[in-house]
């Protein structure tokens, strides 16, 4: 079997194809989303918000309405009660963050433990990408181009947030409604990237491949290519390898993303460990010269 | 400083705050603070930590509301001049994440956002602004660096530029010499006293107390309230500062 081969057998099969295009679709929306996080120091947010979108999507299946639906209104909430938590008690926001998100994930464990449905728990906690309907693959597919186009569109609003809201202020722009913005945007993401790789994994497709990509330049709009190209082709490869070694695709994707973000961290240019271990001896050996003539 | 007798009768002051009353919780931050500022000066801002510098900053961003009292830029209201952008903001040091990956020109250009459309494309006219803007501060040759790449002066300088791209006609500057040294310290000073001469005005907070003299022609002693609006020289008479600082001037600088 050749290259070519190996590539395409997978395609062959209605439902492979149905996982490619639903996990690519959400790798990409999430690697753009995850320059934001990262920069603003909102990882535990997205971790708070995957979680907490969990009773959303029991309750959907329940009632019969598209997941996306319960998703949303139960990530919303989660980042409003947080906000309203932080800002109206003495807790500190990560405290506020841990309180909510866990209890709205028990509240979804609870539900799943007491409704009779076809609802399989290992589903929602770490996708199901070989069982994407045509259905879910149009929901999939319409809410990250809705989600995408929003995050490019308003990348220059995004970035003046993340980086100086004060200064959004002074120019007559509302931080308040730029963050609100924002957060709506991860709770769409996440229900994005929910069947791909579950409620469990999300968080690390909203996390590593930013943090990647911002070891590896310093320009926000270079981050805004990076990210979601590595994203997408460790999401590629991570599910050809799941194909080929019989193991659970969710947790293939993320392992391959982790594996490319430790080289990333060594090996980065001018940012990696061994990079700059280079840098600083290259230094030394040019001082030492100029001492030596 | 500026005279009466030379400047005509402007229809407003560059910066009026009106008995402003701020309470976080229980915490006064401040208790009645009246200012009044005039166009074309550069005002320092004297107080200890505590004594509500950042929060006086805060009211007149419009970025906490006060419990009492009202501001007034250029005779209008906060909201409107930040519509046009008229009030530009140096944040202190520790309030930058220096590692974020712009550039000081993609800074520079932050301040016309106002001005442009949903997507903040730059047109001409904004590129040009902020063009003349680096060109001013005298970065143009460092535009595309990192702005964490800039020194402690140059770093304040390219968020000047920003302002004066945005078109700013009040400048409100958080501890400018703060990790500054003092050949940048000068060079900052500098370009302060000519965007005063060009009649910006300027309000600088420092704990730099000998920077004041050469740096504004008037100070503002803050502890809570307004305790004194003078001369700097006057302002940093030691009975003065005392009553600010509850110890002696040498302690406090």
């Amino acid at each position: 079997m050749d290259l070519v081969d190996i590539l395409l057998e997978p395609l062959g099969y209605d439902f492979m194809q149905r996982a490619f295009l639903v996990t690519v679709t959400a790798a990409i929306v999430c690697g753009v989303l995850s320059c934001w996080l990262v920069l603003i120091g909102w990882s535990l947010m997205g971790d708070a918000v995957s979680h907490a979108v969990l009773p959303g999507v029991v309750l959907a299946y329940v009632l019969g309405t598209p997941f996306a639906v319960g998703a949303l209104v139960f990530g919303i909430a989660a980042v409003a009660l947080i906000g309203i938590v932080r800002s109206t008690s003495r807790v500190k926001e990560d405290a506020a963050i841990g309180v909510v998100f866990t209890t709205l994930f028990a509240l979804g464990i609870v539900l799943i433990s007491v409704i009779p449905s076809q609802t399989d728990l290992n589903h929602i906690l770490f996708g199901n990408l070989l069982g994407v309907s045509v259905a879910d693959l149009v929901q999939v597919l319409a809410l990250g181009a809705v989600t995408l186009a929003t995050l490019v569109l308003k990348r220059r609003d995004l970035t003046l947030y993340a980086f100086d809201p004060t200064h959004a202020n002074a120019i007559g722009l509302n931080p308040k409604v730029l963050g609100a913005l924002l957060l709506g945007l991860l709770a769409l993401t996440v229900v994005v990237a929910l069947q791909a790789v579950g409620v469990i994994l999300v968080v690390a497709m909203l996390i590593i491949p930013g943090a990647t990509a911002y070891l590896l330049t310093d320009r926000i709009a270079k981050m805004l290519v990076i990210s979601p190209a590595i994203a997408g082709a460790c999401s590629l490869l991570g599910i050809y390898l799941s194909y080929y070694l019989d193991t659970s695709s969710g947790g293939m994707v993320v392992l391959v993303m982790g594996a490319v973000f430790a080289l990333v961290y060594l090996f980065a240019p001018k940012h990696g460990v061994i990079g700059r271990w280079f840098a600083t001896a290259r230094r030394r050996a040019a001082i030492g010269r100029r001492r030596i003539v | 400083m500026t005279s009466p007798t030379i400047e005509p009768a402007t229809p407003g002051a560059a910066l009026e705050v009106r008995d402003v009353t701020v309470h976080y919780g229980e915490v006064l931050a401040l208790d009645g603070a009246s200012l009044r500022l005039e166009r074309g000066i550069v005002c320092g801002l004297v107080g200890m930590n505590g004594s509500g510098k950042s929060t006086l900053f805060k009211v007149i961003m419009g970025m906490v509301k006060p419990d009492r009292g009202s501001v007034q830029i250029l005779g209008g209201s906060p909201k409107e001049a930040r519509k046009v952008g008229a009030v530009g903001y140096v944040p202190q040091n520790e309030d930058v994440d220096w590692a974020f990956p712009v550039s000081v020109r993609d800074v520079v250009m932050m301040g016309r956002y106002g001005f442009q459309g949903f997507t903040r494309r730059p047109r001409t006219a904004d590129r040009e602004a902020v063009d003349a803007a680096l060109e001013r501060v005298e970065l143009t040759a460092l535009a595309d660096r990192s702005i964490g790449e800039l020194s402690g002066g140059q770093r304040k300088r390219a968020f000047v530029a920003r302002g004066l791209a945005q078109g700013a006609e009040v400048l409100l500057l958080d501890e400018p010499f703060a990790g500054v040294d003092k050949r940048s310290e000068a060079t900052v000073t500098e370009l302060l006293r000519e965007l005063a001469a060009d009649g910006r005005t300027v309000l600088v907070s420092s704990h730099d107390l000998h920077a004041l003299p050469g740096l504004a022609d008037e100070a503002v002693l803050l502890m809570r309230r307004v305790l004194m609006h003078a001369s700097p020289a006057e302002v940093l008479r030691p009975e003065n500062l005392a009553r600010a600082f509850g110890v002696g001037p040498r302690e406090a600088a």
